[in-house]
């Protein structure tokens, strides 16, 4: 293995005196979950790309909260949170970053009624905040021209206000950014938010993910950003629904600029 | 005798006046029936949200023809309400357009102002009810709407139809006797009347008798459909001309990702986490006994949740916007709201019945009037808040009764309960080992 590219665990690094400047909150899909371990990788390789301090929790990392508490089972929220809080705290963590914007809400507004006060950032907001500064540098060349539409994650977008971070990085890829009909504070959900992700729809006339994937179809993208890992399992799902993985691509914002 | 028409008026106004208060103190006190709730933070902020929202009426305008004719009646609506000072005090005193002789010049500025109002309420009413029964618009259409509240809808509409043209015709009338009949002392020389006077070329011709009486009688219709209306409001989703403003003004000013923490939970999880309690002894003397976890009825729901129910105007914009609704789901927001506010009036009926607490009725809000399935519905994705032009929260009310269904009931779909187990056992919603939640790393 290269060594540059190893991913420093907190637990390991800490005993030597080492306190990273930012956490990388991986998440549960991030961790597991094939596709979106991709998107984990990606950013990870920016991460160590630019020599920034960061580690990840690692093996001592649990799920937010986020599903059981959508899921009405506040007890089970309460109880990650605040074992999670409680590691975060032993480390003096004071800065986090996660490719995943349920876990981002959680962190960022519903830990610090429970004793957990971080800095917290989507992953959008730190790609964005690095190129502002000039600590990363995006050579628009692979998808110069390509027509790309952005869809809210309702995380990120209506939960938190975040519309422009991802647009602008899309922008500096010197992509065509199309946008489909319900975008912004309007965008329509991809379906999986609220534990939807975790069982079946209820009876209806058509699943969420499919009228949010045949909205993006309607601007003929050629790629969908995505934000989020289950928007992104989502929309995947609603393109080969469609049979036109051939001609539109999901992937994360991170996969773009690190294939950028 | 001649103090009869001042008798009349008087009994009339403070008649309709107290079944007002009486109406108005029956929704306090029910909506008084909620949980208290803390809101009387951040009080600048809260007020200058009810003037950007409700005052300026700000997320109307998001849909544009809509927004501007609702502004144009909502405005319409302010203005010829000074006029109603006058015909007040007219009434009482049994005057005729009392502030004339003050105002002189300006008086004649207002009355054509009133009428131009009137005239644009009229037109963009009309114009809504092509929109409700003839464009039939989706939204008005949905299944909640069935039976009354489509009645109501569309009798507010006729109220405002009936209101504008009997005082535009009483001005008509008016006009035309200060003009035929100079004579007529009380009918002094007052006013503009851009638009009654072509209501005057009609009724050119006839006596003096017979414009006195239709002056009269559109006088007393509009003063009398007023009193009518204003106590139609608490049978009516048009409560929210009032209700609009405490409501945005005590609306959640977080982020709308942020859900409340239940504080009742913090206490047991605490309590269960701290190795000096035990938490299987209850031998401590304090056994409070614990809150209800999340609402199965109104009563469980906080104050706020509660008077968003009074205050939704039916208008569907958060059903029109709602993921699981859009794709034919049970689930309508709009309906929550409905289903909370029909739920908490019968609880108020029962409870001034039996002149007391309400010890229940053998119904309930979860069950008897909204289904598990709308709420399982429900992606938590906030386009309804968002789209709610006075900043109803139907999203919260159905997180309350989730955490009813699953915190007291533990009654979840089963793909739901695997997924809180997996969660509780190995800290994911899938069954992966935490201890491999590194192992991609390795793979880079
Ligand atoms: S939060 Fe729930 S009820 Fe509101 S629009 Fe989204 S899915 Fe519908
Ligand atoms: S909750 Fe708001 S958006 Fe929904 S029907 Fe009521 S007023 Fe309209």
């Amino acid at each position: 293995m290269d060594k540059k590219n190893k991913v420093p665990i907190l637990s390991e690094i800490f005993p030597n005196g080492k306190t990273p400047d930012i956490l990388f909150w991986v998440g549960c899909a991030g961790s597991f979950d094939d596709r979106a371990k991709k998107i984990t990788k990606s950013f990870v390789r920016i991460l160590n790309k630019i020599n920034i301090s960061y580690a990840i929790l690692g093996p001592e990392e649990s799920c937010t909260g986020d599903p059981a508490k959508r899921a009405g089972n506040e007890f089970l929220f309460q109880m990650q949170a605040i074992s999670n809080i409680e590691t975060l705290n032993k480390y003096g963590v004071k800065k986090i970053v996660t490719t995943c914007p349920h876990c981002f809400n959680t962190l960022k507004n519903e830990y610090p009624g429970l004793g957990g006060n971080y800095d917290v950032f989507h992953h959008t907001q730190f790609l964005k905040d690095l190129l502002d500064t000039g600590k990363l540098k995006i050579e628009s060349g692979s998808f110069k021209g390509k027509k790309i539409t952005y869809h809210d994650p309702c995380y990120l977008g209506r939960a938190n206000g975040v519309y422009e971070a991802p647009r602008e990085l899309i922008k500096k890829l010197d992509a065509e950014l199309v946008e489909m009909k319900s975008c912004k504070s309007k965008g329509l959900c991809c379906g999986a938010g609220g534990a939807q992700m975790f069982k079946e729809p209820e009876p209806g006339k058509k699943d969420i993910n499919i009228k949010r994937t045949e909205e993006a179809i309607e601007v003929k993208p050629d790629i969908i950003a995505a934000a989020c890992p289950f928007c992104n399992t989502m929309m995947s799902d609603g393109i080969k629904n469609k049979e036109k993985e051939n001609q539109i691509s999901v992937l994360d914002i991170t996969e773009l600029i690190d294939d950028s | 005798m001649q103090y009869l028409p001042n008798i009349i008026f008087a009994i009339i106004f403070f008649f309709s006046i107290s079944i007002f208060i009486i109406n108005i103190r029956k929704i306090i006190s029910n909506i008084k029936l909620g949980k208290s709730i803390e809101r009387n933070d951040k009080l600048k902020e809260r007020f200058l949200k009810m003037l950007y929202v409700a005052f300026g009426q700000s997320k109307m305008i998001k849909r544009p023809i809509v927004g501007i004719l609702h502004l144009i009646v909502y405005v319409g609506f302010v203005v010829i309400n000074i006029e109603l000072i006058e015909i007040i005090i007219d009434g009482f005193l049994g005057t005729h357009r009392i502030f004339s002789s003050y105002l002189g010049f300006f008086y004649d500025i207002l009355i054509g102002t009133f009428e131009i109002f009137a005239f644009l309420v009229l037109s963009s009413v009309i114009i809504f009810w092509i929109r409700r029964n003839i464009l039939r618009i989706n939204r008005f259409w949905k299944n909640e709407m069935k039976g009354w509240p489509k009645l109501d809808a569309d009798l507010i509409l006729y109220f405002e139809v009936f209101l504008m043209s009997m005082f535009l015709l009483m001005n008509g009338a008016d006009n035309l006797i200060q003009k035929n009949f100079p004579e007529n002392l009380q009918y002094v020389k007052a006013g503009f009347f851009p638009i009654s006077q072509y209501i005057s070329l009609i009724l050119d011709g006839f006596s003096f008798e017979i414009l006195f009486y239709i002056e009269r009688t559109a006088w007393w219709l509009h003063i009398v459909g007023i009193f009518v209306f204003l106590n139609y409001l608490y049978f009516s989703k048009h409560l929210h001309i009032i209700l609009a403003f405490p409501n945005t003004f005590f609306s959640n000013l977080n982020k709308k990702g942020r859900f409340e923490n239940l504080k009742s939970v913090t206490n047991e999880v605490t309590k269960f986490l701290d190795p000096n309690i035990d938490p299987f002894n209850n031998s401590q003397g304090n056994e409070e006994i614990p809150d209800k976890f999340g609402a199965s009825d109104v009563i469980d729901l906080n104050w706020v949740q509660l008077m968003n129910a009074y205050s939704c105007t039916e208008c569907g914009r958060c059903t029109s916007e709602c993921p699981a609704n859009q794709t034919g789901k049970l689930l309508s927001p709009r309906k929550i709201m409905m289903d909370t506010r029909d739920r908490l009036s019968e609880i108020g009926k029962h409870i001034s019945k039996t002149k007391g607490k309400f010890t229940g009725d053998g119904k309930q809000l979860l069950g008897d009037y909204i289904k598990p399935e709308e709420i399982w519905a429900c992606t938590s994705c906030n386009a309804c808040v968002e789209s709610c032009p006075i900043d109803i929260d139907p999203l919260s009310i159905i997180m309350s009764m989730r955490q009813y269904l699953v915190m007291e009931k533990s009654d979840a779909p089963s793909e739901i309960n695997n997924m809180m187990n997996n969660i509780e056992n190995n800290g994911a919603p899938w069954p992966f080992n935490q201890n491999d939640r590194a192992i991609w790393s390795h793979e880079i």
